[in-house]
């Protein structure tokens, strides 16, 4: 996937209304698909994952600030103002199809209906959708402790295991920030630049290179 | 004035034939102007005439106006201000577009500064473009005679095995996807420094270190000299060889007096921080830009920022640091 389709574009309302609901499924799929299906790996570049191309797009520099920042206080009493997590509206809220009437199937297996673009690359020797999304409510994380924590605040997840990173990010010296120097700040969430079931960074094409100076009189 | 209204440059006085240019078959020995032979008394006929049509024309005013007008620094408030509604007015005529040009002064207590983020850094070049847009920098021009653009930011590749080696570092890198294997990317714009050899260099003081810490140049001041060019070691400065070429529909019209209004022809430029936006509380237009998020701005006064959290955790370079030059303008190694 290329990181620019992870840039987050929160009027875009268009795609189906099951996206993130599927999400959780298709991470299970992506984890037991990791092993034997590189098949699903080329579709899954061919047809990138939908919650995260569709949905995801960095707020235009020029506009600072994108609408309606959800602001929250972490465990410390800090608050931070983030845009919207990068999920598609139309895949929201999660719990359209993940509404528990039927029981939940906790074994790891390929997702072979829903979900099937998600490809688990991140740790996806020890990891399935449900260490992370939680079980009895798909509209909610969970940490490791059991718990729940919002789509918001899923910077907390990543600081379960990525540590240094989570402090870096708490002071801005890790992600991106945008808006005012000295005044009304926005984090960007980790999951706004890395894809959360992908998180290394794709390579990218530069953009032209100075001219020398022959090229021109 | 006169004497560069003269239209008779040597190319064209061969062009219409006829004329005798060749120096030395001269018989009068009248010193050929421009490739015209001209007499003493048609060369100040046509240098009255000039200067009468200029004054008829009304640019008199303005030109000698110009040539009136005092640096910006030492300009009051009521100079200053009518200052800026002429330029404005100059804009407006070259570009047929009002552009607004402010002068929004320093904040106490504020040093800016940046870091940027080495083991972070793809060098995908977003941010040279984003500043050639957010600070009007003269464009490519295919069809004039000078295709003189002008970028600030300059993107260099080195050699991880080598590590920092200016000597052998490739600005013009240009693979289909960055980063590289084994290469790693270091971007150099001006460096702001606090001990600044170019503001030393400079023969007519147009160029100085405002106390928010920005390098800023009086473009009305500057007279092209390029010793800030030379003085400056990191070679961040750059100079309008020719009349910068800026099209109407890429013209950013939110400017500041010290930093991205259209400059003329003959004049250097350089980074200012964004000085049009860092002065009014954003960030600089390549730090919003950047995809990976390798560059961090702030206020070294501010316990708070990011830039003083780089500062007291990481590992930073500072370019040259040899030189003593002090920059404001840091490299760290955020892995």
């Amino acid at each position: 996937m290329d990181l620019r389709t992870l840039v987050l574009q929160p009027t875009t309302r268009t795609a189906g209304r099951k996206l993130l609901l599927d999400a959780a499924v298709a991470l299970a799929a992506g984890v037991l698909a990791y092993g034997c299906a590189t098949q699903a790996k080329k579709a899954a570049i061919d047809e990138p994952d939908p919650i995260h191309t569709t949905a995801a797009k960095l707020p235009p520099a020029e506009l600072g600030l994108p609408p309606n920042p959800i602001k929250y206080n972490d465990d410390k009493g800090e608050t931070f103002a983030v845009p919207k997590p990068p999920i598609s509206d139309d895949y929201w809220p999660c719990t359209q199809c993940h509404d528990n009437s039927s029981p939940v199937d906790r074994t790891r297996r390929v997702l072979k209906e829903e979900h099937t673009k998600i490809i688990l690359e991140h740790d996806a020797e020890h990891r399935w959708c449900l260490d992370c999304h939680d079980a009895m409510n798909r509209d909610f994380l969970h940490l490791a402790s059991g718990v729940t924590i919002t789509f918001d605040e899923s910077y907390k997840l990543c600081g379960q295991c990525h540590g240094d990173k989570y402090r870096d990010w708490r002071v801005g010296v890790h992600g991106k920030r945008t808006g005012e120097w000295n005044g009304k700040k926005q984090y960007l969430l980790c999951v706004h630049c890395h894809n959360p079931h992908s998180p290394h960074f794709k390579p990218l094409k530069p953009e032209a290179p100075p001219l020398r100076p022959t090229l021109y009189r | 004035m006169a004497m560069n209204a003269e239209p008779k440059m040597p190319t064209e006085g061969c062009s219409h034939g006829g004329c005798d240019a060749t120096p030395g078959s001269d018989p009068t020995g009248d010193k050929p102007l421009g490739g015209v032979k001209l007499s003493r008394r048609e060369f100040a006929k046509s240098t009255a005439l000039i200067a009468a049509a200029i004054t008829a024309a009304g640019c008199g005013t303005s030109a000698l106006e110009t040539f009136k007008q005092t640096r910006l620094r030492e300009m009051s408030h009521d100079e200053l201000k009518a200052f800026l509604v002429k330029l404005e007015k100059r804009y407006e005529a070259r570009f047929g577009t009002h552009v607004d040009v402010r002068a929004t002064p320093h904040a106490e207590g504020v040093k800016f500064a940046y870091a940027l983020d080495l083991s972070r850094c793809i060098g995908c070049r977003r941010c040279v473009h984003a500043c050639v847009k957010e600070n009007n920098q003269s464009r490519p021009n295919p069809e004039g005679t000078h295709n003189n653009p002008i970028q600030w930011i300059k993107v260099l590749e080195m050699d991880k095995e080598k590590g920092i080696d200016l000597n052998e570092a490739e600005p013009y890198y240009n693979p289909a996807e960055v980063p590289r294997e084994g290469k790693f990317y270091m971007p150099v714009a001006c460096q702001q420094c606090e001990n600044s050899a170019c503001t030393k260099a400079c023969p007519v003081q147009a160029t100085w270190k405002e106390p928010d810490g920005m390098v800023v140049i009086d473009y009305d001041w500057c007279i092209g000299c390029r010793y800030c060019m030379i003085a400056c070691p990191y070679g961040t400065r750059r100079f309008n060889w020719g009349e910068p070429h800026l099209p109407k529909d890429q013209l950013n019209t939110n400017t500041h007096v010290l930093g991205n209004r259209p400059r003329e022809k003959g004049v250097v430029e350089k980074c200012t921080f964004c000085i049009q936006r860092v002065r009014e509380g954003r960030y600089p237009a390549c730090v919003e830009i950047c995809p990976v998020g390798a560059r961090k701005f702030g206020n070294l006064m501010d316990p708070k920022s990011e830039i003083r959290a780089v500062l007291e955790t990481k590992r930073v370079y500072i370019l040259k640091e040899d030189l003593n030059t002090q920059p404001k303008f840091f490299y760290f190694f955020g892995v």
